[in-house]
């Protein structure tokens, strides 16, 4: 931790375009910024490495004094024990299924709303917005009790619309878009509306297709959040057979509490996905992150 | 009739737009917010039906004369006091470290943010295994230069520090990107002016980026505040509250009491309580914040 605390002196190293003697001081200033930042990267990136390296690791290698920081001999036994000895494939799907089912459900409850809040001026639209706005400000964990209670009156515990459903509404995706939707050019959809183009069209053909970055935002966001969740999928699965990987990772550690190197090898199924998607689609999850925040 | 037709049809794709989302806020968000509220005045374990009856006030006054929810509170408030300080600053450090003319910027960037993007259940998994007292690298670490290490999250001392610094590592990378959108939106020809006037770095910083950044750094400080009232996931995986009770928080407690002990209505009025806790911190700080925040 000692790194951290130091990168918080950085004054010294803004960039100066004074004159005269102070190339040596610049790169100095370099050296010291490159070195602190190499430093934090590595207190970032050595858990995860150490997390790895725990998982190709055989039994007798795991708890070992020093620890062995380079698995030798590497294998991929403990993936292939955990695949054996627990349902993680099960659970794989299950989190994938339930991300994608909740994903595509933000998708168009946020984005309809969204347009009927954008666009569709009615009486009394901005009150209902408010309220909208309102509900964000209430912690998950207000609800959570009689969620589950209603659940029950449902027959939803243990089942997979009680996993999904609610986190498919969602008040958050709808102020994201209706932001990105406000942005659009009305002139766009006027000549469309001329023509006699109902409000459905207008909102598939034009609001749509005009919104993408938005729109990967949210998928990228909605996905990641579903996909990482843990307190309601505790609460409302009881059997293995629904668990999502987070829910399956936090009981696989009281089962083989010292087989480190399988328990490490459900994290690294758990993590890689998301670590996989921000290669792929960084911009918009760093946007999505960004927007979370604009939201209190 | 045209125009009241045409105002007829208005609604009806209103309805058609709003009416997913906005039920679905209702039945999963509204109505067991309301219910909720209502709950904190009755009794009610689900698994033993007779045990459903108003009380009035009753789970309030058990709550004041809770030890379990003083330490709890007690315990949370230990827990904001050391990860917010840290995060804060140490995300301010990396943001500016990262606001330069950089080579590799977006493998340093993807450093810090890998943490924020993986699950917290397999970022406290890693932990608990880093901070193993035996076998983990970070009493390895301390070994190499002659410190024997703690048995951290064995420790009543211990524990808690362990899952802040855990925390914090954790939430960098996100302050960061705030702290960074913050950065990018101050206008360089402030720096510029300041130049010309012969400014040094530390003056520019002082009184160019502070006063600047504190809108950001307000809206960081509220909304880790928020997050950490409702700290959760690491401390049920890595310590369930233990040992000794030295690390149970708010939702542990309520969590506990709502699924482990079937007092329903007793976790409401606790997560009603939080939520007030958190509503007035928040209340305060935005009234606090004209003493240091300065609005362009």
């Amino acid at each position: 931790m000692n790194e951290q605390s130091s990168q918080a002196i950085p004054p010294t190293i803004l960039t100066t375009s004074c004159p005269g003697s102070y190339r040596l001081k610049r790169r100095v200033s370099q050296a010291v910024l490159y070195l602190l930042l190499i430093l934090g990267a590595l207190v970032m990136i050595i858990p995860f490495a150490w997390m790895i390296s725990t998982s190709l690791k055989t039994d007798q290698y795991v708890l070992t004094i020093p620890p062995q920081l380079i698995p030798n001999p590497a294998t991929l036994d403990s993936y292939l024990r955990l695949f054996e000895l627990y349902p993680i494939g099960r659970m794989l799907f299950n989190s994938l299924f339930v991300a994608g089912l909740t994903t595509l459900g933000q998708l168009v409850t946020c984005s309809m709303a969204a347009y009927a809040f954008a666009r569709l001026k009615f009486r009394g639209h901005n009150l209902v917005f408010l309220f909208y706005l309102a509900t964000m400000m209430v912690p998950f964990q207000v609800t959570i009790t009689p969620l589950f209670i209603l659940m029950r009156i449902f027959g939803w515990i243990n089942t997979y619309q009680g996993l999904i459903l609610p986190g498919v509404f969602s008040a958050f995706g709808t102020f994201m878009l209706r932001q990105a939707f406000l942005t659009i050019p009305v002139e766009y959809e006027e000549a469309a509306y001329m023509d006699g183009a109902s409000p459905l069209t207008i909102f598939l053909r034009i609001i749509l297709p005009l919104s993408k970055p938005a729109l990967a935002t949210l998928t990228v966001f909605a996905f990641m959040g579903s996909w990482n969740a843990f307190l309601w999928p505790l609460f409302i699965v009881r059997e293995q057979t629904l668990m999502t990987l987070p829910v399956g990772l936090a009981t696989l550690q009281g089962r083989w509490l010292t087989e480190w190197n399988l328990v490490m090898a459900g994290t690294v199924i758990t993590v890689l996905p998301m670590l996989l998607l921000y290669l792929f689609a960084q911009k918009y999850i760093v946007q999505g992150f960004v927007m979370s925040g604009l939201k209190g | 009739m045209v125009v009241r037709q045409r105002i007829f049809q208005k609604y009806l794709w209103v309805g058609f737009f709003l009416f997913p989302s906005l039920i679905g806020l209702l039945v999963f968000m509204v109505v067991p917010m309301v219910s909720s509220l209502a709950l904190t005045f009755y009794e009610w374990d689900p698994l033993i039906p007779t045990r459903f009856h108003f009380q009035g006030l009753q789970n309030y006054l058990t709550l004041v004369k809770d030890t379990n929810f003083w330490a709890a509170l007690l315990h949370t408030l230990f827990y904001i006091a050391g990860y917010i300080p840290l995060v804060l600053t140490a995300g301010l450090g990396v943001a500016l470290l990262m606001n330069q003319k950089l080579v590799g910027r977006a493998f340093f960037r993807g450093a810090f943010f890998m943490p924020v993007i993986s699950a917290w259940v397999a970022v406290a998994l890693m932990w608990t295994w880093i901070f193993n007292p035996k076998f983990g690298i970070v009493n390895y670490l301390l070994s190499l230069i002659g410190i024997t290490g703690p048995s951290w999250l064995y420790d009543p001392n211990w524990a808690m520090p362990a899952i802040i610094l855990t925390s914090v590592w954790k939430d960098i990378g996100f302050i960061m990107v705030l702290f960074l959108t913050g950065l990018q939106s101050i206008p360089q020809e402030y720096y510029e002016a300041a130049s010309i006037d012969g400014a040094g770095n530390w003056p520019r910083f002082r009184y160019i980026t502070l006063p600047l950044l504190s809108p950001t750094a307000f809206f960081a400080l509220i909304i880790s505040l928020i997050n950490s009232f409702q700290v959760f996931d690491q401390v049920w995986v890595m310590t369930q509250g233990g040992p000794a009770g030295s690390t149970s928080v708010l939702v542990e407690q309520i969590v506990n009491n709502s699924f482990r002990y079937g007092r329903m209505g007793y976790a409401a009025t606790m997560s009603w309580v939080l939520f007030l806790i958190v509503f007035l911190v928040t209340i305060f700080q935005t009234r606090m914040q004209k003493n240091w925040v300065t609005y362009e």
